[in-house]
């Protein structure tokens, strides 16, 4: 299994998610992130005073998937969160060694 | 008994109480999250002990027994006993609006000592300052309300100076007020120092929304403060009603045009500001000027506030809000401005473009200078009787966690920044 983690540009949620579903994903968790990248900060001015905001506000997704779909699910939420500039995030994959859905108490692919 | 000009009184008196919860907002807003309460809190408090000091003995100095001009006895009227006793109607409201007046003026200080100032410290300084600063200057200005006291007799009418004006003109407080409240604000702004991180790090106004919120209640306010200075519901009332709508209409286009060309947007901090400062600039000149006149006095203050407020960065005092930009520059500039714009055949002697001499302007510029220089000798000696005795900055400690928490036992917010 697979934990699939993005961050993404908060406008590019609905058309992420709406991706994901078509991939087949069953579930997401989405929370609000801030950080910087390439693109750095931005700035604001209060009475002519420039203030550098140096944290983006982003959304975080994280999806848990099937080793075999992980590379499908990266795909669509490239595609999806695509906007071109720079900030647009980024995706990555890490090996997860074991899931277990709490109602239930299955474990391992079962509970995906 | 004209009940028309008593009813109209009651309202404009209620309108500028109606000023400082605003000014709260106007203020809360624009401080840190981790203060908004104690900002706010200086503002009701400055009700609290303005009303105790007006009724004891700062009624008495500005409208009592006139003593050479200077103040009005201030053993003449405690605890407006006689007011009250006369039964005269416009007298007694006369009165209590007065201490609306007060209390204004003394909560627009606060804004130069934001975060930093013990409660305690200034309540103190507000009860002493409406009696030792506002009381004697609102003599000079407005006497028992007849005309040829206090600076009318000092500075115009046969006097040697600026024998053929009547007067300095200030119908509802430019010097009183805004050059008053602007050079104590920047007084107490120096008194107490920098804020912690003044000048390094963002101190970003929490809440936009209270700003515009509290610029609202502040313009709306101002019809009593301004019209209601004209004593009767007639044409002085209207007058002023047009002007100060024109002049601060215009003024927000005035400080959002300095801030598109200087920094690329104009911002809603920039309107509520351009508001605060065309009604400022309007105040003295409200009964003096005709629409054209108020609209210039209005594009001229927002601009040359919008210009001032970045003076705090270059010498390095922290009047955390800007009284100073916004009170003492654009209510020197309207006081001024009375001088030159004034129209003759609206109120009595014209400015220098309307036919009229130099003089106005002179009278109006020692008028001024007068409430400077006295303004900050008095102000400083207050400061520094409180600095000595019970102190006027919270520490350091305090200072950073969050002046709410430590003075007040309360947090605006949960997680207040």
């Amino acid at each position: 299994m697979k934990l699939v983690t993005a961050i993404i540009q908060p406008h590019r949620t609905d058309e992420v998610r709406a991706a994901l579903e078509a991939a087949g994903v069953k579930g997401v968790t989405v929370s609000e992130a801030a950080g910087y990248g390439r693109q750095k900060g931005h700035t604001e001015v209060y009475r002519g005073a420039e203030y550098t905001v140096d944290l983006v506000p982003k959304t975080r997704l994280e999806v848990l998937v099937d080793d075999a779909d992980a590379a499908t699910v990266t795909e669509a939420i490239v595609s999806a969160a695509q906007t071109g500039k720079i900030g647009d995030g980024k995706v990555w994959t890490v090996p997860v060694d074991d899931v277990a859905r709490v109602r239930t108490g299955e474990h391992g692919a079962d509970a995906l | 008994m004209d009940s028309g000009n008593i009813a109209w009184l009651l309202i404009s008196a209620s309108l500028v109480l109606l000023m400082t919860p605003g000014l709260a907002f106007f203020y809360g807003g624009m401080s840190r999250g981790k203060s908004v309460l104690n900002m706010m809190m200086m503002s009701f408090g400055a009700m609290a002990v303005g009303v105790l000091a007006w009724i004891t003995f700062g009624f008495s100095i500005a409208s009592g027994d006139t003593m050479n001009n200077i103040i009005g006895n201030p053993l003449t009227d405690f605890g407006l006993q006689s007011t009250m006793e006369s039964g005269d109607a416009l007298g007694i409201i006369t009165a209590g609006f007065g201490a609306t007046f007060a209390i204004i003026t003394v909560a627009l200080i606060s804004g130069s000592v934001a975060d930093r100032m013990k409660f305690g410290s200034w309540l103190v300084f507000a009860f002493l300052w409406v009696i030792l600063v506002y009381s004697p200057v609102a003599h000079w200005v407005w006497g028992t309300g007849t005309n040829g006291e206090g600076f009318d007799a000092l500075l115009g009418a046969g006097g040697p100076l600026f024998g053929d004006v009547a007067g300095p003109y200030d119908f509802a407080g430019g010097t009183v007020v805004h050059i008053n409240a602007g050079v104590a604000g920047l007084v107490m702004a120096l008194l107490l120092g920098v804020r912690k991180g003044f000048g390094k790090e963002p101190m970003r106004p929490h809440n936009l929304p209270f700003v515009m919120l509290g610029a609202a209640l502040l313009w709306f306010g101002w019809f009593g403060f301004n019209a209601g200075s004209a004593y009767a519901a007639d044409g002085f009332a209207a007058t002023a009603w047009v002007n100060t709508t024109v002049a601060t209409a215009i003024a927000i286009l005035g400080w959002l045009l300095v801030e598109k060309i200087r920094d690329g947007k104009a911002t809603s901090l920039g309107a509520a500001s351009g508001v605060v400062s065309g009604l400022v600039a309007i105040t003295p000149a409200c009964a003096s000027v005709d629409a054209f006149g108020a609209a210039i006095i209005g594009l001229l203050a927002g601009a040359l506030s919008a210009l001032a407020v970045g003076l705090k960065y270059k010498f390095g005092y922290d009047d955390s809000l800007d009284v100073v930009g916004v009170h003492l520059v654009s209510g020197l500039w309207g006081t001024l401005a009375i001088g030159l714009l004034a129209n003759g055949t609206i109120n009595g002697d014209a400015g220098l473009f309307y036919g009229g001499g130099i003089t106005l302007f002179g009278v109006q510029a020692a008028a001024a200078g007068i409430t400077m220089v006295y303004s900050a000798i008095a102000t400083l000696i207050i400061g520094l009787a409180i600095k000595y005795t019970i102190g006027l900055r919270v520490s350091e400690e305090v200072e950073v966690s969050g002046i709410d928490l430590a003075e007040h036992g309360e947090t605006a917010y949960e997680e207040a920044k």
